[in-house]
């Protein structure tokens, strides 16, 4: 049964993958990305891996791809200018990727490889629960990589932002706070004024 | 009662009879989760339906109104009506939209909709998948429902759809995060992801031992994250006042200006569900979910307290809809980013110290 | 900024988080739900109407069943919507009467200005307002249509002109 789902998963994966690359219309491609993403996170969570897969949809599916997709709308991109260089590039795209493939291979059915020789986890108990397990791990042992992590995307987005953020001089806008502040006395003077008597 | 309570092994025992001892199983889970599924969502379609009949009502009312009274005994057949309506509606398809993104649209807006649901603890032990990762779940969930509005504001190739669309992601995203930190606090304070757990967490504590359990439940102590949560709940599903993705008088219906029919109702019951969505999971989080307030009233089944909670919330966002006039667009975004998420982050830590104090409560 | 202007800036900025205008929005409202409605169910009940109503016209007759019309065309001119078309010729008695006397219901403004210009009140606009056509031509009224109307409301026509007439 297990090993139904997990091609079932790796089907949809593969080609889900293939088409994010094929797809004339940049906007599929995106969507089919999104696809491959949480196929993905099915096949963690064959693996019991559940704090990644949920995870995995949270953060990249959930908000990068959106932003992602945002962009890719937004563009209006000319799709036979992008297919041109297709053919030019074909062969050193071919070569990057078949030598991935290989480094992959190598790595995990090498000779030298031992991920087949790690046993299998064995079955965890009923109220195992993957989340927390990650949590100890994270916050003990490898606290200092993690916070370091944690700092170096921080600096990326503050970079990011200070690089992007530009303010012009002309440009108009209100500012929601200085409205908010504004009352009635500040605008209106009530001023009685005494009645004139006519002349005459 | 006893043929109710073997019945499921009962159809275990079937199902293996006739499939196999190896197909049994698997087949007798599938059977019961499909039929669980429905049980869930068959009377969340009758809320969802009727929740459309109490916003016009209750708006009615606070407008001094009657509200729709004309179909069925004070308008109880309302809601069907604009149900078979809209199913009977022609479904119009631009010629210039992406056919198939068109359609798909509105089931990615219903379907994390309603698969959220699957987690919710009803009452105690009563619920589809009491899984661990509860709470990570919801948050993966209520994040897909943005895919729904970016795809049919794109495939609709309209304008009107498509700024709609802009809008309504933007928005989403943002709030996204405040309600995120908002649950992470509690999350904090339960030490759990389990909502069973979550749920069971907020009936313990000193005034739960006094009776008085909702006083102990996490409103109380976490008034400021109830406040953002419901807050940047009613953001997240583009109601009132944070509805600018259908201002009518700027952007028409925003991404569902092109849709017509089944297909139009398909959005609208995606929103209602989402409202109730996060009606539930304000009571779950913040208002002890199916626990009694009193513990003297604890003899009233637990099912009818979750409801009436829920329905209260729910209450709540057509309150705001009858009061506050729609946010201008700059304003959501600055109440969101600059004030939410702010507030948010300075809780989480003021929790977090607390919780390192003597008086930490949720020891 | 003095000293002053800054603490009210604060405490402006806290009273901010209170959310305290909003409870005040939300408690009007509140209050209205438990208000009567004011709601007038049409079709069951309905709103008091003026004797000075502007409805439905009609062409009223003499008690002696005599049609009041003297086909003067002075509604056909002053009518600004050019709603009313008129046809007169001389009948045997000797009288000018009117052998067309139509009224176009959708080009009407119902202003009032026949009823206003007719020297012998007999184009009046009744306090009807509950009819309907289902095709077009539905609503060009002709004579005889006008006088139907006339016939059937008469009393209703003439208590409503009585009631007014103190004000005239």
């Amino acid at each position: 049964m297990e090993v139904f789902i997990f091609y079932f998963f790796a089907t949809i994966l593969v080609v889900a993958a293939v088409c994010v690359v094929t797809m004339r219309n940049p906007v599929h491609s995106a969507l089919f990305l999104v696809l491959a993403f949480f196929t993905a996170s099915g096949i963690w969570m064959l693996l019991r891996a559940e704090f990644l897969a949920i995870a995995l949809v949270l953060v990249y599916v959930g908000a990068v791809m959106v932003l992602f997709l945002f962009v890719v709308m937004m563009l209006d991109i000319n799709l036979d200018r992008v297919r041109e260089g297709f053919w030019t590039y074909l062969p050193l795209g071919a070569t990057i990727g078949i030598l991935i493939a290989v480094e992959m291979a190598l790595a995990i059915a090498g000779p030298r490889s031992h991920i087949g020789s790690i046993p299998a986890p064995a079955d965890p108990a009923a109220n195992y629960s993957n989340t927390h397990e990650l949590g100890l791990v994270l916050y003990t042992d490898y606290l200092y990589p993690f916070e370091l992590a944690a700092v170096v995307l921080l600096v990326a987005m503050i970079a990011a932002i200070a690089l992007t953020l530009r303010k012009r001089k002309d440009t108009k806008y209100q500012k929601p706070s200085d409205q908010v502040k504004a009352s009635s006395t500040d605008r209106v003077r009530l001023v009685s004024m005494p009645v004139e008597k006519k002349e005459g | 009662m006893e043929l109710i309570a073997n019945f499921p092994g009962w159809a275990h025992h079937l199902s293996e009879s006739v499939f196999g001892p190896e197909l049994g199983t698997p087949i007798y889970t599938l059977v019961k989760t499909l039929v669980l599924i429905i049980c869930i969502v068959v009377p969340l379609m009758l809320c969802i339906a009727y929740l459309t009949l109490w916003e016009r009502k209750l708006i009615g009312w606070m407008q001094i109104r009657l509200g729709p009274n004309r179909v069925g005994p004070l308008g109880l057949l309302q809601p069907i009506a604009d149900g078979i309506k809209l199913l009977l509606k022609e479904i119009i398809i631009p010629s210039g939209s992406n056919k198939g993104l068109f359609i798909l649209a509105p089931i990615m807006a219903l379907a994390p909709a309603l698969s959220a649901w699957a987690v919710i603890p009803f009452a105690p032990e009563v619920v589809l998948a009491d899984i661990n990762a509860g709470l990570l779940y919801l948050l993966a969930m209520t994040s897909l429902g943005v895919y729904g509005v970016i795809i049919a504001g794109w495939a609709s190739n309209s304008k009107y759809a498509f700024l709609g669309a802009m809008r309504s992601a933007a928005q989403i995203v943002a709030y996204e995060i405040a309600m995120g930190f908002a649950l992470v606090v509690v999350l904090m304070v339960s030490g759990s992801l389990n909502l069973s757990e979550i749920v069971n967490g907020q009936g313990r504590g000193a005034f739960a031992d006094m009776g008085l359990t909702f006083l102990s439940w996490n409103w109380l102590p976490l008034l400021p994250m109830l406040v953002v949560y419901f807050v940047s709940g009613v953001a997240e599903t583009n109601r009132a006042p944070f509805d600018v993705v259908e201002g009518e008088s700027e952007i028409v219906a925003g991404h569902m200006v092109e849709y017509s029919g089944m297909m139009f109702a398909l959005f609208f019951l995606a929103e209602y569900a989402n409202m109730w969505m996060i009606a539930t999971l304000t009571v779950v989080m913040f208002f002890g979910g199916w626990q009694a307030p009193v513990a003297a009233l604890s003899w009233v089944p637990s099912i009818f307290w979750f409801f009436g909670k829920a329905a209260l919330v729910v209450s709540m966002f057509l309150w705001f809809r009858a009061t506050f006039p729609r946010y201008r667009y700059d304003q959501i975004m600055r109440l969101g980013w600059k004030v939410f998420i702010p507030i948010t982050l300075i809780w989480l830590v003021v929790i977090g110290i607390w919780m390192q104090t003597p008086w930490n409560i949720w020891a | 900024m003095t000293e002053q202007a800054r603490i009210g800036r604060f405490r402006e900025f806290f009273k901010g988080f209170l959310l305290l205008e909003l409870l005040k929005g939300m408690l009007l409202t509140g209050r209205h739900l438990f208000r009567r409605s004011i709601t007038i169910q049409f079709p069951e009940e309905k709103t008091p109407i003026s004797p000075r109503f502007r409805g439905l016209h009609a062409l009223r007759r003499y008690p002696n069943g005599e049609e009041r019309c003297i086909g003067c065309k002075l509604c056909e001119a002053v009518c600004p919507a050019l709603a009313i078309t008129i046809e007169t010729a001389e009948r045997d008695d000797g009288t000018r009467r009117t052998t067309r006397y139509d009224i176009d219901l959708t080009k009407c403004i119902f202003c009032g200005f026949c009823e206003e210009s007719c020297p012998v009140d007999s184009i009046v606009e009744t306090g009807m307002f509950e009819y309907h056509g289902e095709k077009r031509g539905d609503l060009y009224y002709t004579k005889e249509m006008l006088l139907a109307v006339g016939d059937r409301y008469e009393e209703k026509i003439a208590s409503d002109r009585a009631r007014d007439s103190a004000y005239r």
